[in-house]
C-alpha cells in the first residue's frame, strides 16, 4: 500500500501520517502504527506531558489517564472530522478549543452522574485532559484533513499510545518508588483484576524522588533514550543486510 | 456535501467565521447546559450518598436510628468559618455528631477530615475524606494504606494529656510515619483542634441549647443573645 515508511523516531517535527492508498482507502494499520509508536505522543511528539507527570505515580493512574484520554482523542477526532467541512481555516483552533472543552466537560458530568463508582477513581483524571495537547494536536494534525473512520482509528491508535507511555511511565516510577506494580487495580477495574496487585519487596522504604515530578522526568528520559537507541539499532540492521544483499548480488552479477 | 454555506467563497468571508464561532460556542454551551440539567440531580444523590457513606464510617451503626444527612446544624468556629455538623439521633437525643476540619497538609494543600464525636467529647472514628499528600508517603493516613487513622479511635481532648496530642517526634503519643512527619503532625493538630471546637460549641451541636428559644435554634443565634439571662 504504501512505500516504506523509514521514520522511525524523526522527530516531532516529522508526521509521517500515511498518504491515502491508490485504491482511495486508508492505510488504518499505518495509522494504528503511526499512533502506538513512530508518532508516539509522548515518546516522539513529546505532548500531553503535564497530565503525564501529573498523575503516573503509579500504573493504575495511568492506566485511568489512559482511559480517559483515549476516549476523548477519540470523540474529539470524530466530532471534528465530521465537520471539518464547515470550519473555516482562520477560525479553526478556537473552534477545536471550545469543541474539546465541552467535550471533556460531557464527559466529566456524565461519568459523575452515571458511573459514578468509576468517577471515584478517575474523577481526578478528567478535567487534566482538558490541558492534554495531544487532543488538540490530532484535532490539527489530523482529524482537520481526514475522513472519519480513519479520524477514528487515529484518535484510539494515539489514545493507546498515550496510555501505553502512561502505564510504562507509571510503573516505573511505581517499581523504584514504591515497590509495587498495578495497586489498587481493582479500584479502577474490578475485583476480577485484582491478580495485577503485586507487592515486589514488602516493607520497602520507598524512594520518594521517583514518585515526585522529578522522577516521572527521569524515567521519561531514561524510557527516550532507550527507544532511540532500540530505533538506531534496527535501522543499523535493516542498513547491514540491504548491504549484505547488494553485497551478494554483485558477485552474481560480476 | 453541497450545502451553499460550503463552498469556499463563502467560507473567506469574515462574516462566516463569526457565524461559525458563535455557533459552535451557543450549540456546546446548549449541549453542555442539557447535560448540566440531566446530571444535576443524579450527581447531587451520589454526592449524598458518598457523604453517607463517610458519615458512618466515623459513627457506628448503634449511635442512630435518623437520617444522618438530613439532620444538621451549622455552628461558626473560631475563625468565624461554619462548620456544617451531622447530627446523629438515637430515639430523638442526640448522641454523636460528625463534622469536617480542614488541615494545610505538606505543600499547604487541603486535607479534609472527618470527625465522629460522641457525647462524652470522645472519638468514634476519624477518617481523611480528601488529601493531597505525597503517593507512598503521607497517603498512609488513608484507611486503605494503613491503620494509623484509627489510633484516634477513643481518645479524647483530655486522653492523652493536652501536651501529649503531638506526634512520638513532637513528645506525644502518636506515631509518625517513615519518611513523613508533616502529615501526621498536621493531621493530629487538626483532629485536636475538631475536639476543642466541640468542647466549646457542645451545647450548639447536642442541640441542648435551651428548649424555650426553639426559634432560635433553626438558625445559629448570635453570641450573646443565647445566654441573655
Amino acid at each position: 500500500m504504501t512505500t516504506t515508511t523509514p521514520h522511525c523516531g524523526a522527530g516531532p517535527v516529522a508526521e509521517p501520517i500515511s498518504q491515502p492508498a491508490a485504491r482511495g482507502g486508508e492505510d488504518y494499520l499505518g495509522i494504528f502504527r503511526n499512533g502506538l509508536w513512530d508518532n508516539n505522543a509522548v515518546f516522539t511528539q513529546m505532548l500531553a506531558l503535564c497530565p503525564l507527570m501529573a498523575v503516573t505515580t503509579t500504573a493504575t493512574n495511568g492506566l485511568g489517564m489512559g482511559i480517559a484520554s483515549t476516549g476523548v482523542l477519540l470523540a474529539s477526532n470524530v466530532v471534528i472530522a465530521s465537520c471539518r467541512e464547515m470550519i473555516s481555516q482562520e477560525v479553526r483552533i478556537p473552534v477545536f478549543v471550545l469543541l474539546i472543552a465541552s467535550l471533556v466537560s460531557l464527559a466529566d458530568m456524565m461519568i459523575n452522574a452515571w458511573m459514578h463508582e468509576l468517577y471515584k477513581v478517575l474523577g481526578l483524571f478528567i478535567p487534566l485532559i482538558v490541558v492534554n495537547c495531544a487532543v488538540l494536536g490530532r484535532a490539527e494534525a489530523f482529524a482537520s484533513k481526514k475522513p472519519v473512520l480513519a479520524s477514528a482509528v487515529d484518535g484510539l491508535a494515539m489514545g493507546l499510545g498515550y496510555t501505553l507511555a502512561l502505564i510504562l511511565i507509571g510503573g516505573c516510577r511505581e517499581i523504584l518508588g514504591s515497590a509495587t506494580l498495578f495497586s489498587h487495580a481493582s479500584l479502577l477495574l474490578g475485583d476480577g483484576f485484582a491478580f495485577l496487585e503485586t507487592t515486589l519487596i514488602p516493607n520497602y522504604k520507598g524512594f520518594l524522588l521517583m514518585l515526585l515530578p522529578p522522577g516521572g522526568f527521569l524515567v521519561l528520559g531514561f524510557l527516550l533514550a532507550g527507544k532511540r537507541a532500540m530505533e538506531r539499532r534496527w535501522e543499523q540492521r535493516t542498513a547491514a543486510r540491504s548491504k549484505a544483499e547488494t553485497a551478494v548480488q554483485q558477485p552474481s552479477a560480476a | 456535501m453541497n450545502l451553499w454555506f460550503l463552498k469556499p467563497e463563502y467560507r473567506q468571508r469574515p462574516s462566516y467565521h463569526i457565524v461559525l464561532l458563535g455557533g459552535v460556542a451557543l450549540l456546546t454551551s446548549a449541549a453542555i447546559g442539557v447535560a448540566d440539567h440531566l446530571t444535576r440531580t443524579d450527581i447531587a444523590q451520589r454526592q449524598l450518598e458518598d457523604l453517607k457513606v463517610t458519615l458512618q464510617e466515623v459513627i457506628p451503626p448503634q449511635y442512630f436510628d435518623n437520617d444522618l444527612v438530613r439532620d444538621t446544624v451549622t455552628v461558626n468556629d473560631d475563625g468565624d468559618q461554619p462548620v456544617v455538623a451531622y447530627r446523629a439521633r438515637r430515639g430523638g437525643q442526640v448522641q454523636a455528631v460528625c463534622y469536617r476540619v480542614k488541615a494545610p497538609g505538606y505543600g499547604n494543600t487541603a486535607m479534609v477530615i472527618a470527625i465522629g464525636v460522641d457525647r462524652a467529647g470522645t472519638l468514634l472514628g476519624v477518617r481523611v475524606v480528601s488529601h493531597n499528600e505525597t503517593p507512598g508517603l503521607g497517603d498512609k493516613i488513608e484507611l486503605s494504606k494503613s491503620n494509623w487513622i484509627l489510633s484516634f479511635t477513643g481518645r479524647s481532648l483530655n486522653d492523652p494529656q493536652p501536651d501529649k496530642w503531638a506526634v512520638k517526634k513532637d513528645g506525644g503519643v502518636f506515631d509518625q510515619f517513615t519518611g513523613a512527619t508533616i502529615t501526621p503532625r498536621a493531621v493530629v493538630k487538626a483532629v485536636k483542634k475538631g475536639l476543642a471546637f466541640f468542647a466549646e460549641h457542645r451545647t450548639e451541636l447536642l442541640d441542648e441549647a435551651p428548649t424555650k428559644t426553639a426559634q432560635a435554634n433553626m438558625s445559629p443565634a448570635p453570641n450573646g443573645s443565647a445566654r441573655s439571662d
